[in-house]
């Protein structure tokens, strides 16, 4: 499943770097090199937190995902205009902030998990099931 | 037709109405809220029947006043006995197309219906006044005076009747009443026993009476009396003389009805046993008027019996055995009541028999007196056992002449009365039936073959019985007479007896007083022998015109032929009979002990009463009760368990296929709904793992499928 999303990102990717739009913030580096890059943060994001067995790399994967969606933000927004810039740059910081809330109430989560049953293996606590 | 509106008109009809309807009408208030009306309501069957007695007497004195033996009120017209026609009254009960299914309720009045009313009226007048005092303080008085009520309601009804079918409702009504009567005190099993007794033997006869009733319909096509009569009459003019075949059946057949009303000998069973009923019912029903019914339906059918010789001669057969039957078992009786049934039912007897040799007077006349002694003897006896607190063994009684001297003067008059002493009304009544049975030609002229009618050797029968009957009647009674009043008391309640209250003395002293001069003919002009009674006046017998083919009645009485014969022989076994009872009770000259020993088993089949009661229980009741115990059981063997068993098997066959379809269907449905959820759950649960990732990796999938899709396909 990985490999076939890798080669689809891959295709989208190709595309994408035949379409040439100046930044509007004079940025010398084309949007879709941005694009580009967003995806393959969000593929190797996924990849780790599909394929990992272990909650704190699933963080890790989560982590990247997160920030794939605040390049791709702030991406579009120094393409847009000046004020869109400043907009998404914020949404971007907000993005972080989110993440870092996030990451620390995992991690105690995690913690937790590993106090409790001795383990960072997502399957293994299994109290609800039937 | 003989119709004479012009003295007996509208006016009387409506007297007759009311005299039948007084009666109802007490009874009807006395049933529904005598119970709540001050005195218990006894005022009221007392008030509506003396309403009815006070009618009666005019009607009666209107009717013998006119001295018209041929009087007929007749009030609807017989021929056009049909819808249109209501002169006077005529209630069409039942109509259909045909003439023969009309059956029209009307009024027959002749001189034999104003003495009877008379005669019912009275005597239930007395007997209900009687009962006042008879049944204070019982505990269904009220119910007691309805059922006198009805009882006088119907048995006027069935005098005033024209027409068989109405005449048969009344009859089975007066039955009801004597069953209702009889078995008054119904916790006592004899009573009980004895009203199911009267009430069963009277519907043997009545049963055939039915039979002939509608054999005489079928040839005649009509139930109307006066039709009936002419239509034979018609018949037997063009017949020659000789009355159509069937007459005689259907007369006997008819006869088998007074059999069992009038207690003649074989269905007389149910009679004594009556007395278990109170005293005024015994008067009244079993004395004076119900059980003369029958002797009263002979007399209204007797223009149609005087055309069948054969028949008369069963009907005069029967009265004469019976008379002398009943008589000889009287004799040996000690309960009173006992004695007077059997006495009731031989002076029956004597009237039937009258009746059968061809004299409608003198059955009829001795009817009346009969009822006027009788009663009084009756009542004089409730009235001995309401001083003896409900003791009717004469052995216990004695020397009651002076404590109850009223009631001992009216029963002595009345027992002179019933013995035939001279000047008496009983003399004159039992002379003449003594008379017709000397000569029983009389009733049939006209009628083909009717000289030899009279004679051999089975028609000379009751003059022989007839005055042998006589004879015990006059010993037993006053063997009664002397046990009851004379001597010592033999018992402690003899000596404590006391006289009855005025209520009771009353009815006892108007009924003596009409025993005495109820024919008093020496009265007005001297007329010892009876040669001018005034009842001669008024009932004498129809003949036939075979010319015209009609019933005549003399409009005009003939000069009675009086022979000395019939006197003389009253006289003789009169005097004998009381000599006897004096010689034997009064003087001792002979001991009944002895007699009874010397006469062993004659006493003992007399006292015994022939055994023609255990007779009828072994021959008749045993086996019937036997059959229908066998017939019973195998209805309730076959048929009814049958039926419970069948409906058992089919419940559970039902049962079982309902619990089949339970089992299979509905659990099938039910465990098939399961058995679905099942296969879906466990379809559903191949995607449930548990597993974050496989469902992130199924979201993630799904996502870039969409997305593709989206992509490239749309």
């Amino acid at each position: 499943m990985i490999g076939c999303s890798t080669v689809a990102l891959l295709e989208v990717a190709a595309a994408a770097l035949h379409n040439t739009a100046p930044s509007e913030v004079g940025s010398p580096i084309p949007l879709h090199w941005y694009l580009v890059m967003s995806i393959v943060l969000f593929v190797f994001g996924l990849a780790i937190v599909l394929s990992r067995r272990n909650l704190i790399y699933i963080l890790i994967g989560i982590e990247l995902i997160l920030n794939a969606g605040s390049l791709n933000f702030v991406a579009f927004g120094s393409y847009r205009s000046r004020e869109a810039l400043v907009d998404t740059t914020i949404v971007g910081t907000f993005i972080i902030v989110l993440a870092a809330a996030e990451a620390t109430i995992a991690l105690a989560i995690v913690l937790n998990v590993f106090g409790l049953f001795n383990t960072v293996r997502p399957e293994d606590p299994n109290l609800l099931r039937e | 037709m003989r119709f004479d509106w012009g003295t007996f008109g509208d006016t009387e009809v409506q007297m007759m109405i009311w005299i039948l309807l007084l009666p109802l009408i007490g009874f009807t208030i006395q049933i529904f809220v005598g119970n709540k009306l001050p005195r218990r309501g006894d005022w009221v069957p007392t008030a509506a029947i003396g309403g009815s007695l006070v009618l009666a007497l005019s009607l009666f004195v209107r009717a013998i006043k006119m001295h018209k033996p041929d009087l007929l009120v007749h009030t609807a017209h017989p021929e056009g006995a049909s819808v249109a026609d209501t002169n006077g009254l005529a209630i069409n009960w039942l109509t259909s197309a045909s003439p023969d299914g009309n059956f029209v309720f009307a009024f027959l009045f002749d001189n034999i219906t104003a003495v009877m009313l008379v005669v019912v009226t009275l005597v239930s007048f007395l007997v209900h006044v009687f009962s006042i005092g008879y049944m204070h303080g019982d505990k269904r008085y009220n119910r007691f005076f309805a059922h006198l009520g009805l009882f006088s309601f119907s048995m006027i009804g069935l005098v005033l009747s024209a027409n068989f079918l109405f005449l048969l409702i009344f009859w089975e009504l007066v039955g009801l009443c004597s069953y209702l009567l009889i078995g008054y005190y119904f916790e006592k099993e004899s009573a009980a026993n004895a009203c199911k007794k009267a009430f069963l033997t009277c519907r043997v006869g009545d049963t055939l009476m039915l039979i002939g009733m509608l054999l005489i319909w079928k040839h005649t096509g009509t139930f109307d009396f006066v039709e009936i009569f002419d239509q034979v009459a018609k018949a037997t003019a063009a017949n020659g003389g000789a009355p159509p075949d069937w007459c005689l059946t259907a007369g006997i057949l008819v006869f088998c009805g007074p059999i069992g009303k009038s207690a003649q000998f074989p269905l007389h069973i149910w009679l004594p046993d009556a007395m278990e009923g109170p005293t005024p019912v015994s008067a009244l029903i079993h004395a004076a008027t119900m059980v003369v019914a029958g002797v009263f339906l002979v007399a209204r059918m007797f223009p149609y019996y005087m055309f069948v010789p054969d028949a008369m001669l069963v009907i005069a057969l029967f009265g004469a055995v019976t008379a002398i039957f009943a008589a000889t078992i009287g004799i040996t009786q000690w309960d009173i009541k006992k004695v007077l049934a059997y006495s009731t039912v031989s002076q029956l007897g004597f009237m039937v028999a009258a009746l059968g040799c061809g004299s409608l007077s003198a059955g009829f006349f001795h009817l009346m007196t009969h009822a006027w002694f009788k009663a009084c003897l009756f009542l004089g006896s409730g009235s001995v056992i309401h001083g003896m607190h409900h003791h009717q063994d004469m052995r216990q009684m004695g020397g009651l002449r002076h404590k109850m001297p009223v009631t001992y003067w009216c029963m002595l008059l009345s027992t002179c009365a019933i013995a035939g002493v001279p000047l008496f009304s009983g003399f004159y009544s039992k002379d003449a039936i003594i008379a017709a049975t000397l000569d029983p030609h009389a009733g049939f002229q006209g009628v083909a073959g009717w000289e030899q009618a009279g004679e051999g050797f089975l028609w000379s029968l009751p003059s022989l019985l007839i005055p042998i009957a006589a004879l015990m009647t006059a010993f037993y009674m006053f063997r009664l007479i002397f046990l009851t009043f004379h001597g010592e008391p033999k018992s402690e309640h003899a000596e404590q007896a006391h006289e009855s209250p005025w209520t009771m003395t009353l009815p006892l002293v108007v009924l003596g007083t009409l025993g005495v001069f109820g024919a008093a003919p020496w009265i007005l002009d001297f007329d010892f022998m009876g040669h001018d009674i005034w009842f001669n006046h008024v009932v004498t017998n129809p003949t036939f015109d075979a010319a015209a083919g009609v019933i005549a009645y003399p409009a005009v009485v003939p000069e009675h032929h009086h022979s000395w014969l019939p006197v003389i022989i009253s006289l003789i076994v009169a005097g004998s009979g009381i000599l006897l009872a004096f010689s034997f009770y009064k003087w001792k000259r002979f001991s009944p002990e002895k007699a009874a020993k010397k006469w062993g088993s004659l006493y003992r089949w007399c006292f015994n009463k022939y055994y023609v009661d255990e007779f009828v229980l072994k021959v008749v009741v045993r086996p019937l009760v036997f059959t229908w115990n066998v017939w019973c059981a195998a209805f309730d063997k076959f048929v009814i368990d049958g039926l419970v068993n069948g409906v058992g098997r089919t419940g559970k066959q039902l049962a079982d296929g309902s619990g089949w379809a339970d089992k299979n269907i509905v659990d099938g449905f039910v465990n098939a709904m399961a058995f679905m959820t099942q296969i879906f759950g466990a379809i559903a649960r191949i995607f449930q793992t548990g597993f974050l990732q496989h469902y992130l990796t199924v979201l993630a999938g799904g996502a870039a499928a969409g997305t593709a899709i989206f992509y490239f396909f749309l």
